[in-house]
């Protein structure tokens, strides 16, 4: 192990890896990155997996949108031969009622001036899309035929494998557990392996990403929430694009696998790092499940499990440097949407460690919360 | 026969090649395989691949198969139908 490094990275996540290989690709030499257990094994290797450009938020659709370029030509901008099995056959988002289809419609005009190609649908369409779909109470929906679906385990290698080919020495098994600061700046980081001497750390630590604000004597506006997840054995090919509504609050996409994954977002659930898997998560999304996509009701489950959002006040993700601890980066918050843009997140992350302009035009600092000027994106699950 | 085409994983249909190769390039433990090529993530849940494979890491490995063979099993154990955790609500109301 090295015992100084130019950037440590904490966390081996989708987020650290690909903000890995974004900043090995500008050159940056000496980066370590440091993961307590194995690649995706945090929220990255529990996620739904999906990927959707249909955002309410200019800045959203952006950041989806670029990340999504990226995905689609994943092999050759990582230059690796890694196939992270991206399908595009759209998301399909359900409307129940007249102001969440007005919310689609505005949607839709925002994606448009990005060139998304979304569109609302009736429920006739919808039904062209989803035959088996139970459109009862429903009023229409909108639907991106671009949107989609790849797979987080295969993506967090494939950025690791192309980091490591850069140069990048990733520390897998061992586990960040102090972060030194003399005034004001980052010194170092204490392992589980020894000290590294560093003025750069970043917290791509996830759900435990506040954690690792307080190493370092900050109190991140984050906490961790368990979002439960279930998938059923594969079958043939029935289903195209994921579906999903926020009022009847589900998602459900049959995988290329052919396996059918699903979740819902919990109420009242308490702040923690609790991830296990109850009988009332089963209950509940097989009873949800059944009644939207009747055919589900003859398939198995074979799985289910839990991971944790990291939640921010705006339910956007914070990615810059801290303001007051010179040398912390954090891409943190992600409030349940952190796989879909890590491609942009890694870009920016590197625009902002090596001092340059952001990439992109975008608003995600901490400090936006004391200039009261949180993201209002108004389509979450 | 060729032994490098023997299927471990009948659930995901994975042949020992495949699992031979990840554990020369150090994919060492059942989690990360089984992240990499589904290969537990079956309706088994890896019952009968998790012995094979852990007997593979430890050939390589030298680790002992005790360590190695600690498999995470997800609920609902052998799997359940949709229809079956719907019946079982009835029943309760
Ligand atoms: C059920 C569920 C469904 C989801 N569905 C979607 C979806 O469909 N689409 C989407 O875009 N997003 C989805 N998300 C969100 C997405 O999974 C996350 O936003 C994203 O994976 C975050 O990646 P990350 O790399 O920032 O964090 P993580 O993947 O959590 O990685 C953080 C890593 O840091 C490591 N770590 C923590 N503390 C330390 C320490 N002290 N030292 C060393 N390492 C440490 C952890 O082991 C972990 O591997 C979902 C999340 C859940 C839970």
């Amino acid at each position: 192990m090295k015992n100084k490094a130019s950037v440590v990275i904490v966390g081996g996540g989708i987020t650290g890896t690909s903000t890995a290989f974004s900043l090995a690709k500008r050159g940056v030499k000496d980066i370590v990155l440091i993961e307590r257990e194995g690649l995706a094994s945090g929220a990255t290797g529990r996620c739904g997996a999906g990927i959707r450009q249909q955002w309410g938020t200019f800045q959203n659709c952006l950041l989806a949108r670029e990340s999504m370029k990226v995905f689609e030509n994943f092999q050759e901008v990582l230059g690796t031969d890694i196939d992270i099995e991206l399908k595009q056959k759209g998301y399909l988002l359900l409307a129940y009622s007249e102001k969440e289809m007005d919310q689609f419609r505005r949607n839709v005009e925002v994606q448009h001036q990005l060139d998304i190609p979304s569109r609302l649908v009736s429920c006739r369409e919808a039904k062209e899309i989803v035959p088996f779909l139970n459109t009862e109470k429903m009023l229409g929906g909108a639907f991106c035929p671009t949107d989609g679906h790849a797979n987080p385990f295969l993506a967090t290698k494939a950025y690791a494998k192309a980091a490591e080919r850069l140069g990048v020495e990733i520390l897998m098994k061992t586990e960040v557990k102090a972060i030194t600061v003399v005034n004001d700046r980052i010194k170092g980081v204490h392992t589980s392996q020894g000290f590294i001497e560093t003025d750069k750390v970043v917290n791509a630590a996830g759900g435990w990403s506040a954690q690792i604000g307080e190493m370092a004597g900050l109190h991140l506006p984050v906490y961790s929430e368990r979002h439960e997840i279930l998938v059923t054995e594969p079958v043939n090919p029935i289903m195209d694009p994921m579906v999903m509504s926020f009022s009847y609050n589900i998602y459900c996409q049959q995988t290329p696998h052919g396996s059918f994954i699903m979740g819902y977002g919990p109420q009242n659930e308490p702040r923690g790092y609790n991830v296990n898997a109850t009988w009332q998560f089963l209950e509940t999304m097989a009873r949800k499940a059944a009644w939207l996509l009747p055919p589900l009701k003859n398939m198995r489950i074979v799985r289910q499990w839990a991971g944790l959002y990291n939640m921010s006040p705006d339910r956007q993700p914070i990615v810059c440097e801290s303001e007051i601890v010179k040398g912390f980066f954090m891409g943190i918050g992600f409030s349940g949407h952190g796989f879909m843009i890590a491609p942009a997140v890694g870009t920016l992350l590197a625009d902002l460690i090596t001092g340059s302009p952001l990439t992109w035009d975008v608003v995600l600092d901490l400090g936006r919360y004391d200039r009261h000027e949180t993201i209002a994106e108004p389509s979450v699950v | 026969m060729n032994d490098d085409k023997t299927i471990v994983c009948r659930c995901e249909d994975i042949d020992i090649e495949t699992i031979r190769k990840l554990i020369d390039q150090g994919v060492t433990s059942l989690e990360e395989i089984k992240r990499i090529t589904r290969c537990g993530m079956g309706p088994c849940q890896g019952k009968t691949c998790g012995p094979v494979i852990a007997r593979e890491i430890a050939m390589k490995t030298g680790q002992p198969m005790e360590e190695i063979l600690s498999p995470r099993s997800r609920p609902p154990f052998g799997g359940v139908l949709f229809q079956e955790v719907l019946e079982g609500i009835d029943d309760e109301e």
